[in-house]
């Protein structure tokens, strides 16, 4: 019975998915998706990139990084200060040998990891290399090690603040904490907020953790087997998913989860075998990437641009001050939150000041950018856009022609690890989308399917599309979510400095017991 | 001096021929207790989804219940009614470490285990949780075959 039932929702599935498939006689399916999608998503997304008056400024970067600053100074440089006790947790020094068996702090960053390290490290680097040059860089790992603060600041409040339930499970994320938080500070507004936080966090599921990384997928692929339509693409990575969390076909999540990590171990390898190979120039890059963080070195927009990208793409691709990773982090088991905390702020290092500078100094150093030898600067395209490289390559084809140019195989071994990267950010995406939707319509097998199957629908979707309005949606979406969380997180820092303040004093007179050394 | 033997279970033949062997000596000494102990293999360093995560605590409390009655309960009242003083162990983790861990943390003189079960490739890289146990335990370790 079980499995006809499972056939069934499957066989429902198809049927849902193949609607494109019936407009398929009809040419130009994607150019039109493309459109309706840009037309429908177009002011939302010039909501959240509005510029400051009278600048070229958008607001919600500066929103992000002002936070990430605000909790760097508020809990005392609270990365540095405990990076090595968040690893000793990572190994488990502190783990109480009598909760063996139950998530541990390792399981809890890299669950989150596979979510962030994904496409954005790949493709969102190239974007960003690719429109603010080689400064945008910096201005990336600078927001990388401000937002672990604000990743430490979520993070210990998604664990502090979450839902225990009878059977066990939990559940927990900023819409929990904004709830349960405001209530016990006396704060009104909290149930509201939660419910924006919500809303923002569905979209961006769908956005993010869905269209872009669909997107993305595609263009690899067919940058190797040769241009077809996005749909198809669509369609295949919607029914694979859709197996997974409609299907409860576990094996396939499992092989992903198990092979991602070696993935970006690989990904990582690969970037430091040609750095090494390369070894003559990664002084020039690196004055490339702090010349260009003050000049510009003519790209669109200056030095402001080079920062915009940074800024941009990293808050994109660690996702701190976003709120996602507190749905992830949240099933950790201990009896301290900011523990939790402690080994989130260990994210964004490994994503964005790691994995994402890596990406970044093969494009630079394979010389993907076009320069113009008379000024040193880097050459526009025609639109004045975005700086012009070989063979008019964007997104993660850029990265690829990039490693391609000193590995000539690596392409193949990089649409792999888009492929995958992008199917596991997908799954963990379906999961925070999915506590934010059963937040908002409550938990219940009709209510659960809804959500999976217009899950499922937005990956063709955002395969069919074209890179422009989908990237646009999908940080529109994901910076939404940031703007209810960052607020919020401000009035529940509080709570979190109270958490450090008792911790770090236990921790100093010894009363935190170590279990092993 | 009390002696403390601690017996390695893992739900087949060999801990079963580990348990009798217990038996025949501790009828031999005289003061002596047995624990039975089940090591549900495990790591904290394995990747898992958020789903998986969510769900952990409560699989945690499958895994030990089932290990309790089909395990380790039935092998205690077995002792019992042959006459000895037994207690029962379930815990998660790597078998040989943990094994010794707690035969350390309970005051046990020496564990029986039974042979290594599986043969195949993983055992030739990793070596069996037997092997290990032989070669790291701080006290000492019979073998049954």
């Amino acid at each position: 019975m079980k499995n006809f039932v499972k056939f069934g929702l499957t066989a429902a599935a198809v049927t849902v998915m193949s609607s494109p498939l019936a407009a398929q006689e009809t040419p130009g399916i994607d150019e039109r998706v493309n459109e309706a999608f840009a037309a429908v998503t177009g002011p939302f997304v010039s909501l959240i990139f509005a510029p400051f008056p009278g600048t070229e400024f958008p607001w919600i970067v500066m929103w992000l990084v002002v936070a990430a600053t605000v909790f760097t100074i508020y809990f005392g440089f609270v990365q540095f200060r405990f990076f090595k006790h968040a690893i000793h947790l990572v190994k488990g020094d502190y783990a109480d040998p009598n909760d063996a068996g139950e998530v541990s702090h390792f399981q809890a960053l890299t669950t989150a990891l596979s979510g962030t390290v994904g496409l954005g490290n790949i493709a969102g680097v190239a974007v960003a290399v690719g429109i603010g040059g080689p400064g945008a860089t910096f201005w990336m790992i600078l927001a990388g090690l401000l937002g672990m603060a604000s990743k430490f600041t979520e993070c210990t409040l998604g664990v502090k603040y979450r839902n225990e339930y009878p059977d066990g499970t939990v559940s927990g994320g900023p819409m929990y904490y904004i709830s349960k938080g405001f209530k016990e500070l006396g704060i009104p507004g909290g149930g509201f907020l939660a419910i924006l936080f919500s809303i923002f966090c569905i979209l961006g599921a769908l956005g993010g953790g869905n269209m872009f990384q669909a997107n993305q997928a595609h263009a690899q692929i067919s940058g190797i087997v040769g241009d077809y339509p996005g749909w198809i693409t669509g369609i295949i990575f919607a029914v694979v998913v859709f197996a997974v969390i409609v299907g409860g076909i576990k094996s396939i999540a499992n092989v992903t989860e198990k092979v991602v990590p070696f993935m970006g171990i690989l990904y990582v390898g690969a970037a430091l075998v040609i750095l090494i190979v390369n070894y003559d120039m990664i002084g020039w890059a690196f004055s490339q990437i702090f010349v260009g963080a003050f000049t510009g070195l003519g790209v669109a927009g200056g030095f402001v641009g080079a920062l915009i990208q940074g800024f941009k793409r990293a808050a994109f691709s660690n996702e701190a001050g976003v709120g996602s990773a507190a749905i992830a982090h949240s099933a950790v088991k201990t009896k301290e939150p900011i523990t939790e905390g402690f080994v989130s702020l260990l994210e964004p290092l490994i994503d964005t000041v790691v994995i994402c500078t890596m990406t970044a100094l093969v494009i630079v150093i394979s010389q993907q950018l076009i320069v113009d030898p008379a000024t040193g600067n880097y050459l526009l395209n025609e639109a004045g856009t975005a700086i012009s490289t070989v063979d008019g390559n964007t997104g993660v084809s850029l990265t690829s022609a990039a490693f391609g140019a000193s590995i000539s195989w690596f392409p193949y071994v990089l649409a792999v690890a888009v492929v995958l990267f992008a199917f596991s950010t997908m799954i963990s995406w379906s999961y925070y989308g999915l506590k934010a939707w059963t937040y908002l319509f409550g938990e219940g097998k009709t209510s659960e399917l809804t959500f999976k199957i217009i899950f499922c629908v937005f990956i063709v979707i955002g395969a069919a599309a074209s890179l422009g309005p989908v990237i646009d949606f999908s940080d529109a979406a994901i910076f939404a979510m940031a703007v209810v969380n960052i607020f919020c997180l401000y009035f529940l820092m509080r709570v979190v400095k109270k958490e450090l303040s008792s911790y770090a004093t236990r921790l100093d007179a010894g009363e935190i017991k170590r279990f092993s050394h | 001096m009390t002696e403390k033997i601690v017996i390695g279970l893992d739900g087949t033949d060999t801990g079963e021929r580990a348990l009798a062997f217990a038996k025949d000596l501790a009828s031999k000494i005289d003061a002596c207790e047995l624990l039975a102990v089940y090591v549900i293999e495990w790591s904290p360093f394995t990747f898992q989804t958020a789903e998986e995560n969510e769900r952990r605590h409560n699989r945690r409390e499958e895994e030990i219940n089932l290990a309790m009655s089909r395990i380790v309960d039935p092998a205690v009242e077995g002792l019992k009614a042959a006459g000895f003083k037994a207690t029962g162990l379930v815990r998660h983790g790597d078998v040989a470490e943990t094994l010794n861990k707690l035969t350390v943390e309970n005051g046990g003189t020496q564990i029986i285990v039974g042979r290594a079960s599986s043969d195949g490739f993983a055992k030739r890289i990793f070596g069996s949780s037997t092997q290990n146990l032989v070669m790291h335990a701080d006290v000492p370790v019979t073998v049954v075959a």
